[in-house]
């Protein structure tokens, strides 16, 4: 009975409300430049009846009387209108500076940008679309201060560096925590080749929506055991309410290196070799180096003497370079309803190497989907699956890398006359490719005769409900998978038996699979209660990670045509098995705001992890912080040039729990076979103590805009101070074992940072300016007095930054014999340094030559636009790191080290008594200053203009004819331009064979930036 | 319907955090705890295996102590051309204190004598059948390794005095805890190393039988007599050395191959090969497990090598000019210089102790003594002679005729340093280095003085 009033009831109030509406219209448009705006929420407040402006602004909808109409958009001021007695309403909406950022996503939550007192770090969507770079760190890179990002080299879909706020790590990792819609992702290298590939890849950033980076410990102490790196979360884009939306986006470009290096030409190589002959002569007179050379000139000629006139002159990085097409697709279409909304996109991404031989292709499909179930419970998921296909290449090291080409000499034809193919695939006397023609391996032989795909096949899918239990009062429960299928196949043909010395092929295939599992659920409560604010949420986080491998490794082919494991006749090596490890975590945390101008935040996690060892599996990261807005202050209010004034300050201790293995806390056997018997072997000392290491981080800020925000300003000094660091030390080699891994070492990472964000122009041109710079400034504070390094100069040392240049400091040629001189550096009685020279390099005693840890890091991005067109400029650079170029000894070697060309400064080598130079005399193999030293280390400064973009949107007589909502078309380009000393071919360069935590700077034969020119086009409807 | 979403969401979090405590608790699969590592006969003996596994590793017995030997006793007969330093450095006779080279000889050879600690400490769970079988194998491999570390980081037994001079330390105890690999030990004396190798190598004598086949390839008792025969030969005690060697040909287990390439074989392109019938002991290498360092670095390019080591034409020209043996070179077509072919196959195994270093062994030690045991030297050497197509000597008038001999057949096989030093044999360069000079002597690795300071470091670095 009760039900039937009601319904009755409702009719009657539903069908009055029908009689008393009427349809209004309206158009809106913006305050600034008069332009109509589309896309904007014009709903009838208090209710959801709502619309959305069309393409030109206008609108219709049914209001009752009486109705008060808000019009809403993202960067807008939100705007009311009373309809009174009005059929047409129109409507100026003016920009919302203070809006414009006013979301930031935390760790399980969002937050008000005024009410945090942490460090985040925002970078929006728009500034990141369509970048023509393989990987969204890429596409961050100058844009947020604090955050260094470095790529290798040049080949695509490869290992980046990212150091939030500094190395903290010297053995774990200091890559930091990358959580995408609130699910921590696999994004460490699954690489079989030596050098590093990125997980991240496989994301089309253009579902992004905004990446936050939590870099305080106040920020990211809820991510506790794995946050001493700074924490990524990666937001993607969810549907609107409303009618559907669909872009397009399509460009289409090349690639050319940034840059070269000057080699010598075919005369210059003779020359040389022939001075560094008789040279060499001089020194040995029992060797008839002369009569050597001559024969190996011709040699390398081809077994002729066109050597001696020239007549062949290569310029092999000709052959290995190219011109890269880059083409890139994605459609995306978003709306929905007061129930449901989605978001589905869709990417082919065709990425061509600047090397031969190297591509990326990624496809992407997206689907994000939101319903609410009741006014109470809400649900959602997102799914994203992709497939990212990686031509790679050999690694920096490898002679089959095309770069170590340049190796070759200029006077060794590109196609040998004997045979009329490739220089080195045949060696007509013995019917196979020749083992000492050219110089070297000649890596073109690769392109043609081997390949390595990694293809990875990736799904990143969760689902969440969150329900309203009481007001304020709400429950949110996660469910989460990254799963990661990888496979890898390389053939070596026949031909490339110089380079594998397998001469009838080598097949190797490898799957990774790694189902990366998290369920986090968590209550949360608002409650304001005068003028105390409160905000609390608790709870748990499970997270389990099963990575299986397996690899096979196969020779002996019946003949090229046969590339598959299975047609070999011989299995070399095969490997399989699994590793896991798991998280179970509890966190909390409160933010307090008192008057809207007292803010405090305490949050905390507790991690246990099965990588901890028995004594120490549970660990606990607290962290406080806390803001006052003084400008909300009475006093303040005369204060009037200022909008804005807040003064933060934090304090927290976080983890790292990249500790590399996962049982390394475990006294562990490993297979140890012979010969067809099973055999084992003890590896690993127990260490049951081993734990996270420990950072402890303060943060003082302050936020402040004038010129009613046209300006703001965000300064930051931090200290990071990290203990327990995880030390491998050796322990007395008799023993049977070489290292234990302790949690004793110390490191301190301190720094400014500032961002300015300041709207030059308003108007018709509108010109913004959004600057970043930083310092870190690293200090290895405690390693037991152990000097730790394994490549030729990057060290860690007590007292210096991580990863310093620490060895013989190189003095140039001796003045009157040309032979290498170092600087002793040796301690004089007296305590002074002494600064004489030796040609003795052991004699010289090791010092600290360089940094490859920038001192200041920033970026600018300038963006202009004036009615249809806009312009966007971004710089990013480094200033104050050194870079060593390891393959010095061998390239810039006084042509010493034998064959390889030489680059061009080593054509002011000595010549005679009395020559002043840095390049010691050429000696045929008499190794003249080819030790490593500061002879080949140089200044690795450089500011790139890093993104140039010039955009147009067509004009709505154009557009609505199309009927569509916007067209833009847009030339980009990437890297267009790179101011810098640097001498070889690009200062963005960390050789990917050796990098590592402290191995950094090196420049190996490594591929040079790609330099991308694109046009696009941009298409909504 | 309130209820509902509570019970729901109580059950989810009770489920959620009551079951997860247990999952930290995760064992390794790639891999054991050592505390399950040692628990049956079987664990013990895969020990065992693994012991061999670790002996046959590229600083060891997989090639790198005769490599390294070779290098450090070569003059302008063995030329290192090859682009690792550490390598160039052991050449040249300048090693710097951190050679990587001689540090991983020296943590290797420690590494795989804690495996053979660790079957001794183990052998009551072995099966009584196995159990003599077991120890003997493991005393041999420690007693070998003992001996090659001795020669390679002490003087030479007539250097000076073996019972004060400094050896390496004597570690007879399996490690297990980071407690006990922060013992510091110091250096024994020479001659205490060499007792304790000489006791190994005794028990694995004893404890050890025959080969069952001629393909069987671990320790035997033949090996140990071998080992020991060369043991005793380094200190000059001839009679010994003759008896052991004499006891190993006499035992009819071993026949030299009917000719010189037939000890090396390879067929075109790298396999395995199990033992010739000439092979008393060697590492085994196959496609899935080992590694032949005499191929790295001997062979050329085209069969799996760096081609890193060449041979003058000078010491061509010391072998008679139709020496079967010569055939095993190639010259690289660069003038004047040869790469080695004995080590072409890629799988093939690394010879330690073959059948002709016992002839050569047995002739030396009977012409320095006037004895004919077993047979006469001018017999031993002509067997070793006419297999490689060289005509008889009728009188071997002295010991140079039968060293040379030696230094052709065992030619880049890791006996000419100690062949040098234990017959005061100065090394030809110019200037000479005399066969006692510290440059002959490795250092000890600077890694492990840093770690362990009760350790003198050798003279001269």
């Amino acid at each position: 009975m009760k039900k039937i009033l009601l319904l009755c009831f409702s009719l009657v109030f539903v069908l009055s409300a029908w009689a008393q509406e009427r349809v209004i219209t309206g158009k809106v448009t913006s305050t600034e430049d008069g332009s109509t705006l589309p896309g904007v929420n014009v709903v009838v407040k208090g209710t959801t009846n709502g619309t959305v402006t069309d393409a030109e602004g206008k609108y219709s909808l049914s209001v009752p009387n009486g109705a008060t109409l808000t019009f809403s958009f993202i960067g807008l001021k939100t705007t009311e209108e009373i309809v009174g007695e009005r059929s047409v309403v129109d409507v100026n909406m003016s920009s919302d500076i203070q809006q414009l950022s006013e979301v930031v996503v935390v760790g399980y939550g969002t937050q008000e940008k005024r009410d945090i007192t942490g460090n985040v770090a925002q970078i929006s969507s728009s500034s990141i679309q369509n970048l023509p770079v393989a990987s969204i760190e890429q596409s961050m890179q100058g844009k947020a201060a604090g955050v260094f990002i470095e790529s290798q080299n040049g080949k695509l879909g490869q290992g980046i560096k990212v150091r939030i706020r500094g190395s903290s790590s010297l053995s774990a990792s200091n890559q930091p925590l990358y959580v995408v819609d609130g699910i921590p992702i696999t994004s460490a290298s699954q690489s079989s080749n030596g050098a590093e590939t990125n997980p991240l890849a496989d994301i089309n950033f253009n579902d992004v929506a905004s990446i936050e980076i939590l870099k305080d410990a106040s920020a990211s102490a809820i991510y506790g055991s794995r946050a001493s790196n700074g924490v990524v979360l990666i937001t993607t884009k969810r549907g609107k309410s409303g009618k559907t939306n669909f872009t397009l986006n399509y460009f289409t470009g090349v690639s050319h290196e940034t840059g070269r290096r000057d080699f010598l030409n075919a005369k210059q190589y003779v020359d040389a070799e022939n001075q560094a002959a008789a040279s060499a002569a001089k020194l040995d007179p029992t060797f008839d180096y002369v009569g050597f050379n001559t024969k190996r000139l011709a040699r390398y000629s081809a077994g002729n003497n066109d050597y001696q006139t020239a007549k062949i002159n290569t310029d092999w990085q000709d052959l290995v370079f190219r011109a890269a097409p880059i083409n890139q697709i994605d459609v995306s279409a978003s709306g929905g309803n007061d129930k449901t909304r989605f978001f589905v996109s869709g990417q082919y991404s065709d990425q061509n190497g600047i090397l031969i031989g190297n591509s990326l292709k990624r496809i992407s499909a997206r689907m994000n989907l939101d319903h609410k179930a009741t006014e109470k419970l809400n649900i959602g998921i997102n799914f994203n699956v992709a497939r990212t296909e990686n031509h790679r290449l050999s690694n920096d090291d490898a002679f089959s890398t095309p770069l170590q080409i340049v190796a070759l000499s200029p006077i060794t034809p590109v196609i040998d006359p004997r045979t009329g193919l490739a220089s080195g695939i045949l060696d007509i006397a013995k019917g196979i490719p020749n083992d000492n023609f050219p110089v070297y391996y000649n890596p073109l032989i690769s392109i043609d005769n081997a390949s390595y795909i990694a293809t990875v096949y990736r799904t990143f899918g969760n689902a969440f409900a969150s329900y309203q239990i009481l007001p304020g009062l709400s429950f949110r429960s996660e469910v989460g998978t990254d799963l990661l299928f990888q496979t890898e196949d390389q053939y070596l043909g026949a031909l490339t038996v110089r380079n594998t010395g397998t001469p009838n092929g080598q097949g190797f295939n490898a799957t990774t699979l790694i189902a990366n599992y998290t369920t986090n659920n968590f209550l949360k409560y608002e409650k304001v209660i005068g003028e105390h604010t409160f905000d609390i949420l608790g709870g748990m986080s499970f997270q389990k990670s099963t990575s299986s491998t397996s690899s096979i490794t196969a020779q002996q082919f019946p003949s090229d045509a046969y590339k598959t494991i299975s047609s070999a006749a011989s299995i070399v090596s095969a490997s399989a098995g699994p590793t896991n490890f798991t998280f179970l975590s509890y966190f909390a945390r409160g933010n307090y705001k008192f008057k809207d101008k007292y803010l405090l935040s305490l949050s905390g996690r507790v991690d246990g992890s099965s990588r901890f060892g028995a004594n120490n599996r549970y660990g606990f990261f607290p962290a406080a912080s806390a803001g006052w807005i003084v400008s909300e202050e009475p006093f303040m209010q005369d204060v009037t040039f200022l909008s804005q004034l807040k003064l933060r300050a934090s304090y927290g201790i976080t983890g790292n729990a990249e500790i590399g293995n996962n049982f390394a806390s475990r006294g562990l056997y490993g297979p140890a076979n012979y010969v067809g018997t099973g055999g084992q072997a003890p590896f690993q000392l127990p260490n049951p103590n081993l734990k996270w290491e420990t950072t402890a981080q303060t943060d003082i800020g302050l936020d402040f805009s004038f010129l009613k925000g046209r300006i703001s300003v965000e300064a930051d000094y931090y200290m990071k101070s990290t203990s327990d660091l995880l030390l491998v030390k050796n322990v007395v080699g008799s023993s049977g074992f070489r290292t234990f891994t302790q949690n004793i070492g110390k490191l301190e990472n301190k720094g400014f940072e500032l961002v300015v964000n300041s709207q030059n122009l308003v108007g018709d041109l509108k010109w913004t300016t959004s600057f970043n710079l930083a310092t870190t400034e690293n200090k290895v504070t405690d390693l037991q007095g152990q000097v730790l390094g394994t490549n030729d100069l990057n060290r860690a040392i007590e007292g210096q930054s991580i990863g310093v240049f620490y060895g013989r400091e190189f003095a140039g040629a001796d003045k009157a014999n040309g032979d290498a001189l170092y600087v002793l550096n040796s301690k004089n009685a007296d305590g002074s340094i002494n600064r004489g020279t030796t040609n003795n390099y052991n004699n010289a005693q090791q010092t600290v030559l360089g940094n490859p840890n920038p001192k200041w890091y920033g970026g600018i991005t300038n963006t202009l636009s004036y009615k249809g067109f806009d312009f966007t400029l971004v710089f990013q650079g480094v200033q104050g790191n050194m870079i060593y170029n390891g393959g010095g000894q061998y390239m810039s070697a006084s042509a010493s080290n034998g064959y390889d060309n030489q680059t061009t400064d080593q054509l002011n080598a000595w010549k005679k008594p009395g020559d002043i130079t840095s390049v010691p005399e050429l000696r045929l193999f008499f190794g003249n200053g080819v030790n490593p030293s500061s002879r080949y280390l140089s200044d690795g400064s450089y500011v790139r203009l890093k993104t140039i973009t010039l955009g147009y949107n067509l004009p709505q007589i154009a557009t609505s004819k199309l009927k569509v909502e916007r067209i833009r078309i847009y030339v980009t380009a990437q890297n267009l331009y790179t101011f810098t000393s640097y001498k070889g071919w690009d200062p963005e360069v960390n050789a990917d064979y050796q990098a590592s935590n402290i191995n950094q700077g090196v420049d190996f034969y490594s591929a040079p930036q790609p330099k991308t020119i694109t046009a696009g086009i941009n298409v909504s409807f | 319907m309130k209820n509902i979403y509570y019970k729901i969401l109580l059950i989810t979090s009770a489920i959620a955090l009551g079951s997860c405590g247990d999952q930290l608790n995760l064992e390794p699969a790639q891999s054991i705890d050592a505390t399950t590592a040692l628990k049956s006969s079987k664990d013990v003996q895969a020990t065992l295996i693994g012991a061999y596994s670790n002996l046959e590793g590229s600083d060891l017995y997989g090639g790198g102590f005769y490599v390294y030997a070779d290098l450090l006793a070569s003059a302008s007969d063995i030329n290192f051309f090859g682009t690792f330093q550490g390598l160039s450095q052991i050449a040249n006779k300048a090693i710097p204190i951190n050679n990587n080279f001689v540090a991983n000889t020296w943590l290797n050879a420690y590494a795989t004598i804690n495996s053979a600690n660790i079957v001794l400490k183990s052998l009551n769970v072995v099966n009584p059948v196995d159990k003599s079988r077991v120890e003997g194998e493991a005393k041999f491999i420690r007693g070998a390794l003992y001996f090659e570390l001795v020669k390679l980081f002490g003087k030479s037994w007539n250097n000076g005095n073996p019972s004060i001079n400094l050896g390496v330390p004597l570690i007879l105890t399996p490690t297990s805890t980071v407690e006990d690999a922060s013992v510091k030990i110091g250096r024994n004396t020479v001659a205490q190393v060499y007792a304790q190798v000489i006791n190994d190598l005794k028990d694995a004598e004893s404890f050890l039988s025959k080969p069952s086949s001629v393909t069987y390839f671990y320790a035997t008792t033949g090996a140990a007599s071998a080992l020991l025969s060369r043991v005793y030969l380094t200190q000059g005690d001839y009679a010994k050395a003759r008896d052991a060697a004499n006891k190993v040909i006499t035992s009819g287990a071993y026949k030299l191959t009917n000719t010189y390439a037939d000890a090396f074989p390879f067929t075109g392109q790298g396999v395995r090969i199990f033992n010739t019938t000439e092979d008393i002991f060697a590492a085994q290498v196959s496609e899935q497990s080992g590694s032949n360092a005499l191929n790295t670095y001997y062979a050329s390019s085209s069969v799996g090598g760096r081609g890193d080591i060449e041979m003058s034409i000078d010491f061509l020209n010391t072998y008679e000019p139709n020496d079967d043996r010569l055939s095993l070179f190639t010259d690289d077509g660069s003038g004047g210089y040869s790469y080695s072919n004995k080590f072409d196959n890629q799988y093939g195994n690394v010879k330690i102790l073959r059948l002709a270093e016992m002839y050569l062994t047995r002739a030396e030690a009977n012409f320095i003594l006037g004895t004919s045991v077993g047979a006469s030297p001018e017999s031993d050497i002509n067997r070793i002679r006419a297999r490689v197509n060289l005509p008889p000597i009728s009188s071997i008038t002295s010991i140079n005729q039968i060293l040379d001999e030696r230094h052709r057949e065992l030619a880049f096989e890791g006996q000419w340093l100690t062949d040098y030093k234990r017959t005061n044999t100065s090394i030809a360069l110019s200037p000479a280095i005399p066969s006692n000079s510290p440059s002959l002597v490795f250092p000890i690795p600077q890694r492990e003085i840093l770690v362990n300071d009760k350790l003198v470091q050798n003279e001269g670095y």
